[in-house]
This record gives structure tokens, C-alpha cells and sequence, in this order.
């Protein structure tokens, strides 16, 4: 399952070319292409709570926050309304994401779920920390139980062309997460500086072992846009053809509508299709998401529109 | 397709796309409602067919009637054009502003029921909601916007401008709304009143707009709308009140249209077929321009005149590029229209259908490889799924043939020369794709192709702002931006030209004709003075009959090899700067012969010294303007809503025509005057002079050492009654002028329908040399995106 990676092949990161005209064209057209109503919104909202890693990073965190967090990613939506419209009553988030500090809360919290431990890693969110710390760092959150483990990615190898550089950290992360940690690239595409940046790095990281690339951290100026993931998605594609392995794709950051995160599944429904779409290749990284969707969710049930204050919260 | 079970837990599993329909409520209220009596749209009135008779439309998504139209007769036509007549001054009088304020309460109105018009054209037409909601009644409304604007500052900007009165406007099925904005949109601008005919397979929309018309308070017959089909827009065409016929359809149809109109005086702008190419390099963004064949040939069933049909893919990338389009052909929604997530909706109708089916069934026959995606389609309807040959030879029917529907053909290329010659090489010209994230490439390629529109990076790309129309088989005239409303203004100075008189027919030669010394005037073709092929020659005789000297007899076959030789010419190629120095050193050489072409006319035409003097610096002085004019006819960049430059092009037509009148008076200047601006602005010219005309003769003499390269000028002397039909018939000459009205022009305009040439009335009015220059030259649209 994990992404065993290959040799970097620069004729093939260095070969993509990006229309950005036509990328967004793409991305603006998709969400009047396609719709999904009813019976169908329903379930791919139950979906998209699925692919949720539910985070938060931020400095005040505590145990005790992070408690409440996982209990909402075991337990995200109301029962009575998942029995309105006939769910499955163990309906949970993918993962629970925070800082190595809060890893230990975070796994006994999750004990006996199917809801994993994200842990955000390398110096996150700029990564400008030595090299050994940052795997030491990626180690030892392994260690205290993280099963995934999101790195970020040295921004300064991609704005300086080094590509076999960002090869070998990507490469040596694999390596630091074994054979049993799900390794999750941050490009943190908002300071690449163009879509043929993300492109690249994107390919870099894959061909590096990637289970997942992830647009952003949440901390850049601008996260997950729609032709950012479609660079994305494509490039998972052709590292999908070359290679036989399928990696997933994480958007994270600005996703803060039930509608949007629909609009993200119908991409990666268009470009890659039903296997891309499973919690397993694709997650939402959020922390309000959640409470868009309850409501929507409710709404569908009664047919009344919903309020925040109704929800549990997390 | 859809999943049948609503249960959002095994949706959850299967995570399928349900059905998602647009409500169509309103909309079928509104066409029942409207179609109690089957009414046209005449003087503000709804008034039935004079017949009594109607006919159905149908949903093409699923074959049910939808209402009764009336059927237009010749009756009921000439009443729509004589309220449009009677409506026009007073449209016209209401002035700029007062125009411009009913176009814009047009654009609001049609924002204000967008939804109503979106639904409507979708259930008439069949194409998805989603183009109707998001392309089509978006567009319209910028259209008459747009338009309010240009009425608005009419007279700033075109200060000699005059409407033509009332026109005469056929739309096609494919896009009806949009085409009726195109079309009436301009002419309202201008001050024109309109007699409009939408297609008879997609009515409605026009008939909703008509509603609007009368809601808005437009005064009652300015604008007209009379249903029916062929007959009822031959009497259009036919009618002798009106002034401007415009027309979008078939290159078919457009052939029948212009030969109707020939010699009727009346303005023509016509936008027909296409094949058109969409080019695709090896250094583009190949998903991205997978993607824009999603846009190119599966928009609207492919029943787009300048879809995107012929990929033309570099050999290098083809294998890869064919595999991602099946892939993608796989994820294609066919289905009914009024689903928000379908990306094929139904093909207009079955006859129609049938002629698609016929095609592609043809092309399998042939043993031409096609593939298809697995798709179910609704039982009932008119259904073709997305279909691609990527291997059809370019001899094929499949690959030369305008198919109208969602089927695209491919073949590939080695280089880029090689990709600009298979994509000219087609009877069409209306748009072009190219893909390349090469800036150089891009925007060389996009220069070479002979297309009225170039999208670089894109496809059908449309705003009011910027002209659309064709070159070559795809028609003439442009619709949008400045170039656009030019088909709907002629100039306040017009002066209804004198009547060419038809040629006498040339002399045969007696003992008497002989000079003392002989000289001998030849053809002048591809830069060499050829003897006529059938080996005669002809007496140029001096207004008191005295023969001046022989001219060569020009025949068919000499009409062939001027043609050819004009072809083959490098003139075109030169930059305006260069052709601005030939230009000039035309006139220093002619002004070293002064004393021998004063002679030579003193001899044409017995006038005095003085006059023929006159004449001869008049000559000079067409020269050097057009010398001067030739690197200053400047394109222009229009301000499209849109990241990225759209750029109109002047460019040549090509080979010219040019039949001179019959002036024994004048015979230096009528020829000068028609050759120069010709030549100024980049094409290649076949000249046939007046009969008397030894001038001519003496000045391609002049042309010989002056460096203009060869084939750019070619002179025929003869019977213009002879040559002129040959030239107007000759598939290879894209542009015929001649010089005022009268039988000739009325026969060229009949015989140029092979290739449908553009026809040139020169000097039916006094135009500024920018207008003469437009009208030498046609605009590409180049569209170019931007962005990192």
C-alpha cells in the first residue's frame, strides 16, 4: 500500500508543461459540470466526513482540546440524524491531525477506532530547521504512535531548482517513516510560486515515495485551490501509469464549505475516478469543514436550514 | 447511468452521480402559453401566419412536440419588412442614447429571466443546461451591453457611418439566442431595423425575446421575427426593401444566399462551416488541451460551425495523446440536457442524427478505426455518443468533411510547417487552435493559419468585443467588436457608383493597326512579359478611332496562369516596410518616364497635354500614398473581459482580383488606383485594365524593374466581359473587385459562389484609406491567454 518510490527521473520532472489558463478554465467549468443532489449529497457528504483529518495546530492546544477533537472525529455527526438518512452509525473522520506534543493524547483518544493519528512534522509549518532534526522529528512521532505522518517540504530546493535535493529529503522521510507510517508531502504550493513549481515538485515527491501530497500547511497566504489540486491530481495520474502505484491526495487549508469539499471529490472523481476518492487516497485537511456539513447534513433531514449551536462540538 | 436507488448508504459506497434536473416548470408554462396561437412577431403585433399553416418543434431530448409555430409565407415576410421599414427613421432618430438605452434594458431583461431563457433554449435545442445557464444567455446579455455602448458613442466613433436600413437576418439551430444577439444586437446599434428568422427547429428562444422586446417597450418594428424554414427566408433574401441580408448556416445555404443576392445592391455578411483545426505540439500542456477537446468538439454535440474537429498532434506525442483522450471520452455524460451534470446533451433532430450516424457508419466502412465510449442513452431522443477516429487518413470523408457533430478526427504531424500546411489545407477558414507553451511557436503558428479566429491555449473562446467570422468557404464579414459593427454601417458619402459599361467586345485587328515601328504589349505574369496564349492580339484605339497599338488578347488559359503565378508570389510574406519601398520606388521609376506615359495617354485618350500630365501625377501620387499607408494599417488590441490579449490582424485575402473599368478618359489612374490599395495592404493581384488600356501595359513595364517580386502584380489585357466571369469563377482567387455597379459586378457576384470569394464593389463610396485598407484586407482574432 505505501509508495515505495523510484529513481528521480528529472527528464520526467522537468518535462511538465502548465497552461494556467487552461487549468483554471478546468477547474471553474467543473462545479457547473457537475452536481449532486438529494439522496446524492447526502451521501457524498457522509463521504467527504470520512476523508476529513480533523486539526487543529495551533500553539494553544492541550491535551485537553485534543480530547475533544478526537471524540468529534470518532463521533462527528449526530446519531439521529445518521439514522434519518440510514448511515452507517459508525460513521468517523479519517484521522485526528495535530503537533508531535499532542501525539500521545491524540492515540489514546482514537484507541479502539478506526480513526488514525496525523502528526505534522519536519519543522512544520516552514521547515526551517536542520535536516537530522526534523528526521528525529518524523522518528519519534512514529514512535509515540502517529500512523501518518505530514512532512513539509524544504521550499527553498524547489525555488532553486534542486530537484535531486528535494528527492533525497522526500526519500530520506520514506526512509524515517518505515514501513508503517503513511507519509503525507506538504508542497505547501502557496510559495512555489507558479503551478509548474507544483508540478515539479510534485513528481519529485512522488517519484520519492509519497503516499500522499498535500497542497498546503494552512499557514500560507493561499492553500488548496481547485487548479492547484487538478496540477496535482494529474501528476498523481502519471506517476500512477509509470510507476503502478496509486498515490493520494490531501488538500488542506481554505476548505471550509460542505460545497466546497464536494467540488474536490468531483475533481478527483473526473481526473482518477472512485479509487482515488476512498479516505485511504484522499483527505481533507480541516477544522471547521465539519460543522458546514452537520448542518447541511440536517438540513437534508428535516428540511430546515440548521444552525452551528445544534451541533456537538468538537 | 444514474443509479436508480436513492439511499445515501450506498451512494456512500458507490459514490455515483445522481440525476439532477433543472426545474422546466416555468418554462413549459411559458411555451404552452405562447403557443396557443401560433403568432410571427410583426410591428409590435403577434400576428398568425397569413396561411393559417403551422408546424411543430420538438424536444430534441426526447422527441415530444413542444408547440405549433406559424409558418411564414412570402406575405407575411413582406409585412415584417415593411414595418421594419416604416419603424426605421424613427429608430434611427431616436439617437444614440435613446438606442443605447433600450439595448441595455434588452441586456437587463434577458439577466433578469435568465433562467427562463436558459431552460427554454435548452428544451428547444437540446444542448445541456449547463451551456444555456453558463455560456449561452451569459454571452447574449454581454452582447446587447456591449452594444448599448456602441450606440451609445455611435457617433464618435464612426462619424460618417449610416445604417443600411432594415436588415435581413437568418440564424441557425445551434446556438439560437445567441446568434439572434450577434445578429440583432448591431444592427440596433447602428440605427438598422431588423426582419429576423430563426431556425425552424429552434424558434423559441427568439419568440422569448420577442416578448421582450414588447416588455422593454422597443418601439414596435424595429425589430421583427417571422418563423418558417428555407422558403421563408429565401423570401427574406428576397425581398427587394431589404438592404442587409446577414446570414450564419451552412456554406450550402450561404452559396444559395449569395447568388440570390447578387447584383441586388444589398450588404452581405455571411458565416458558414468549418473544419476547423485544433493543433496540438509536443511542448504543450497535453492534459490541458485534452481537456479543451472536451470544449472543442463535445460542446454542444459538436454542432459548433468552428468546433474543433481536426487534431492535428505531433508525431512524437500521439500515441500518448490518443490514449488520454479514450480515457477521458470514458468520463463524458450523455444524456438528457436539462441534467446540471451533462456534458452531451441530444443532436438537434433525427434528420440530422441520422446524417452524423451516416457519416461516422461510412467512415467504418472504409475501415477508418473508431472508438466509442460504452454509454447508455435515454430510450427515447436523438443520442450520438462522443466519437473519435484517430487515424483518419486526410483523404478521408470523415477528415474533410464538416461532420456538425461530436466527432473528432486525428491525424499528426512531423513538423511546424508541416501542421500550418495540413491545417490550411481545407476550403475553410473559420478558427484554429493551437497548443504550445512555446510563446514562439504559439504565435507563429497561430499568424499562419488561415482562420478568422486563433485561440492559443483555449477554444471556443467568444466575446462581444472581438470579431468573429470566416476566411476562405467559411464565409465573410465579422460578428463583434468594431470589426462587426461595420457590417452593419455604410458611409454617409456613399455615391451611388456609375454604371460600368459592359465591355465592348475587342476589335479584331486590320492591315491598319500596324504601327511604323513595331512594339509589342504582352501579358505581364509572375514578373515576366508572356505572350496570350491563343496567340492574338487586339487594337487599342484612340477615342477618334485611331488604333494607339496592340494589346496581347488575354484568354482563359492566361486567366490560369495569372492565377497560379499570383499564388506562387512572395509579396505577402513581406513586411509592410518593405512593401511600402517597392511601393515608393514604383513611383521614383514611373516619375523617370514621365514624358512616355504622358505621350502614350495624349494618345489614348486625345486629351491635352495638361489633362493627361494631371492624370499621370495623379497616378504617381496613388502610389505613394498607398506606399505610405502600407506599414500603417495597424491592428488593434480589444478589451475582452478575460485574462490575456486578443489581437486583430490585418491580413492580405490572398489573391485579388481586380477587374479596372472601362474609363477611356482615365486609363492610367483607374488601373493605379485599384492595384495600389491592393497591393498595400499584402496581396497578390490579377489585373485585367480597361480595354483601352496600354497604359497599363506601359506601367507593368515600369513594375518590371522596381522590384516587386514576382507574381505580385499580373496583368491580363482583353475583354474584361471574357476574363472577368473566368476570375470570378477561379477557386483559387479569394477577393474579385471591381468598380462601381452594373451587370458585370452582378455576374461576379453570381460566379464567385465555388469558393465563395468575397465580392468588392470599389468606389460605390468615398471611403478614408484606413476603410479602402479594411476592406483589402480581412481580421484575424488571435486570442491569446496569459498568466503564471
Amino acid at each position: 500500500m505505501l509508495n515505495p518510490g523510484g529513481e528521480l527521473d528529472l527528464d520526467w520532472v522537468l518535462s511538465t508543461r502548465i497552461n494556467l489558463s487552461a487549468i483554471e478554465r478546468r477547474a471553474k467549468s467543473l462545479s457547473g459540470r457537475r452536481s449532486v443532489k438529494k439522496a446524492w449529497q447526502i451521501g457524498w457528504l457522509a463521504h467527504a466526513v470520512q476523508c476529513i483529518d480533523l486539526t487543529t495546530l495551533s500553539g494553544d492546544d492541550t491535551p485537553g482540546t485534543v480530547k475533544r477533537l478526537a471524540a468529534k472525529a470518532r463521533n462527528p455527526v449526530r446519531r439521529d440524524i445518521l439514522e434519518a438518512h440510514g448511515l452507517p452509525l459508525d460513521l468517523h473522520c479519517g484521522a485526528v491531525c495535530v503537533y508531535h506534543n499532542l501525539i500521545e493524547t491524540a492515540v489514546e483518544e482514537c484507541r479502539g477506532s478506526d480513526v488514525n493519528v496525523c502528526a505534522v512534522s519536519t519543522g512544520f509549518p516552514a521547515g526551517q530547521i536542520p535536516h537530522e532534526m526534523k528526521l528525529e522529528q518524523i522518528r519519534s512521532s512514529v514512535a509515540a504512535g502517529a500512523q501518518e505522518i505530514d512532512i513539509v517540504i524544504s521550499r527553498p530546493l524547489v525555488l532553486e531548482g534542486r530537484w535531486q535535493d528535494l528527492y533525497d529529503e522526500v526519500r530520506s522521510y520514506r526512509e524515517a517513516c518505515g514501513d508503517q507510517a503513511c507519509l503525507k508531502t506538504i508542497l505547501a504550493t502557496g510559495e512555489l510560486g507558479d503551478l509548474r513549481q507544483v508540478a515539479r515538485a510534485s513528481r519529485v515527491c512522488l517519484g520519492a515515495g509519497a503516499d500522499f501530497i498535500k497542497t498546503s500547511t494552512g499557514k500560507e497566504a493561499v492553500n488548496a485551490t481547485l487548479p492547484v489540486a487538478l496540477v496535482m491530481l494529474r501528476a498523481i495520474r502519471e506517476h500512477h501509469q509509470r510507476s503502478g502505484h496509486l498515490a493520494g491526495f490531501k488538500p488542506a487549508g481554505g476548505i471550509r464549505t460542505a460545497k466546497e469539499s464536494i467540488t474536490f471529490l468531483m475533481l478527483v472523481k473526473e481526473e482518477l475516478g472512485l479509487d482515488s476518492m476512498r479516505p485511504d487516497r484522499f483527505r481533507i485537511g480541516a477544522s471547521s469543514l465539519l460543522a458546514d456539513i452537520e448542518r447541511q447534513l440536517e438540513f437534508h433531514a428535516t428540511g430546515r436550514y440548521s444552525a452551528h449551536h445544534r451541533h456537538p462540538m468538537g | 447511468m444514474s443509479n436508480d436507488t436513492s439511499n445515501p448508504a450506498q451512494i456512500l459506497e458507490n459514490l455515483d452521480w445522481g440525476p439532477a434536473p433543472e426545474d422546466q416548470s416555468a418554462a413549459l408554462e411559458w411555451i404552452a402559453r405562447s403557443g396557443e396561437t401560433p403568432s410571427h412577431f410583426i410591428g409590435g403585433k403577434w400576428i398568425p401566419s397569413e396561411s393559417g399553416q403551422t408546424f411543430p418543434t420538438r424536444n430534441p431530448a426526447s422527441g415530444e412536440v413542444l408547440r405549433e409555430l406559424a409558418s411564414g409565407t412570402a406575405n407575411d415576410v413582406a409585412k415584417a419588412v415593411e414595418a421594419a421599414k416604416s419603424a426605421q427613421v424613427a429608430w434611427q432618430e431616436l439617437g444614440p442614447e435613446g438606442r443605447a438605452r433600450h439595448l441595455y434594458a434588452l441586456a437587463r431583461g434577458i439577466q433578469k429571466q435568465s433562467r427562463l431563457f436558459a431552460v427554454v433554449e435548452t428544451l428547444d435545442n437540446g444542448k445541456p443546461i449547463r451551456e444555456t445557464r453558463d455560456i449561452d444567455i451569459p454571452l447574449v446579455a454581454r452582447h446587447f451591453y456591449h452594444h448599448a455602448g456602441w450606440a451609445h458613442i455611435l457617433e464618435e466613433s464612426h462619424p460618417d457611418a449610416q445604417p443600411w436600413g432594415v436588415c435581413g437576418q437568418i440564424i441557425p439551430w445551434n446556438f439560437p439566442l445567441l446568434m439572434l444577439a450577434w445578429k440583432i444586437a448591431p444592427a440596433l446599434a447602428c440605427g438598422n431595423t431588423v426582419v429576423l428568422k430563426p431556425a425552424e427547429w429552434t424558434s423559441l428562444s427568439a419568440l422569448l425575446f420577442a416578448e421582450l422586446c414588447e416588455k422593454t417597450g422597443l418601439p414596435a418594428g424595429v425589430v421583427n421575427i417571422v418563423t418558417g424554414a428555407g422558403e421563408t427566408g429565401a423570401a427574406l433574401v428576397a425581398n427587394p426593401d431589404v438592404d442587409k441580408v446577414a446570414f450564419t448556416g451552412s456554406t450550402e445555404v450561404g452559396r444559395i444566399i449569395r447568388e440570390a443576392t447578387a447584383g441586388s445592391g444589398k450588404g452581405l455578411t455571411l458565416e458558414l462551416g468549418g473544419k476547423s483545426p485544433y493543433i496540438l505540439f509536443e511542448d504543450a500542456d497535453i492534459d490541458s488541451a485534452v481537456e479543451g477537446l472536451v470544449d472543442a468538439i463535445w460542446f454542444n454535440q459538436g454542432q459548433v460551425c468552428c468546433a474543433g474537429s481536426r487534431l492535428l498532434v505531433q508525431e512524437s506525442i500521439a500515441a500518448d495523446v490518443h490514449a488520454r483522450i479514450e480515457a477521458r471520452m470514458k468520463k463524458l455524460r450523455v444524456g438528457n440536457p436539462l441534467d446540471k451534470a451533462i456534458d452531451i446533451g441530444a443532436i438537434i433532430d433525427g434528420e440530422h442524427l441520422q446524417r452524423v450516424e451516416a457519416m461516422c457508419e461510412r467512415a467504418q466502412s472504409e475501415g477508418i478505426a473508431c472508438i466509442q465510449p460504452d454509454l447508455d442513452f435515454p430510450a427515447e431522443g436523438n443520442w450520438f455518443p462522443p466519437t473519435f477516429f484517430p487515424e483518419a487518413p486526410l483523404s478521408s470523408e470523415i477528415a474533410t468533411e464538416e461532420i456538425f457533430g461530436p466527432v473528432l478526427v486525428s491525424t499528426t504531424f512531423r513538423t511546424p510547417a508541416e501542421a500550418i500546411k495540413i491545417a490550411n489545407h481545407t476550403r475553410y477558414g473559420l478558427a484554429a487552435s493551437v497548443w504550445s507553451q512555446d510563446l514562439d511557436t504559439a504565435l507563429h503558428v497561430a499568424r499562419k493559419i488561415k482562420a478568422g479566429t486563433v485561440w492559443v491555449n483555449g477554444t471556443n473562446m467568444f466575446d462581444a468585443s472581438s470579431g468573429f467570422g470566416g476566411m476562405k468557404e467559411s464565409g465573410f464579414g465579422r460578428e463583434g467588436g468594431v470589426e462587426g459593427l461595420k457590417a452593419y454601417l455604410r458611409n454617409e458619402a456613399e455615391v451611388p457608383g456609375e454604371p460600368q459599361d459592359t465591355p465592348s467586345p475587342v476589335k479584331a485587328i486590320e492591315e491598319s493597326d500596324f504601327p511604323d515601328l513595331d512594339r509589342t504589349a504582352k501579358l505581364w505574369i509572375g514578373g515576366k512579359q508572356v505572350r496570350a496564349d491563343g496567340g492574338n492580339s487586339y487594337p487599342v484605339l484612340s477615342p477618334s478611332g485611331e488604333t494607339v497599338g496592340l494589346a496581347a488578347l488575354a484568354n482563359r488559359k492566361d486567366v490560369r496562369n495569372a492565377v497560379e503565378a499570383a499564388g506562387k508570389s512572395s509579396w505577402a510574406g513581406m513586411t509592410g516596410h518593405g512593401r511600402a519601398q517597392v511601393l515608393w520606388f514604383i513611383a521614383e521609376n514611373m516619375e523617370s518616364r514621365k514624358e512616355d506615359f504622358v505621350r502614350l495617354l495624349m494618345d489614348l485618350t486625345g486629351d491635352q497635354e495638361e489633362t493627361c500630365r494631371a492624370e499621370f501625377e495623379m497616378a504617381i501620387g496613388e502610389w505613394t500614398k498607398w506606399a505610405s499607408w502600407s506599414d500603417k494599417h495597424d491592428g488593434h488590441v480589444h478589451d475582452t473581459p478575460w485574462r490575456g490579449l486578443v489581437l486583430a490582424v490585418h491580413e492580405p485575402f490572398g489573391t485579388a482580383a481586380a477587374i479596372c473599368p472601362n474609363t477611356p478618359k482615365t486609363p492610367l489612374i483607374s488601373f493605379v488606383s485599384m492595384v495600389a490599395p491592393l497591393l498595400a495592404a499584402g496581396n497578390h493581384v490579377v489585373a485585367v485594365p480597361s480595354v483601352h488600356s496600354l497604359a497599363a501595359v506601359e506601367m507593368c513595364r515600369v513594375l518590371e524593374y522596381s522590384d516587386l517580386p514576382a507574381g505580385a502584380l499580373n496583368l491580363l489585357t482583353g475583354n474584361p466581359a471574357e476574363l472577368a466571369p473566368v476570375l470570378a469563377a477561379h477557386d483559387a482567387v479569394d477577393l474579385i473587385c471591381t468598380f462601381g455597379k452594373g451587370d458585370l459586378s452582378a455576374e461576379i457576384e453570381r460566379l464567385s459562389t465555388g469558393n465563395m470569394k468575397v465580392c468588392w464593389k470599389m468606389g460605390t463610396c468615398i471611403d478614408s484609406p484606413l476603410e479602402v485598407l479594411d476592406r483589402a484586407s480581412q481580421i484575424k482574432n488571435i486570442w491569446l491567454p496569459h498568466g503564471v
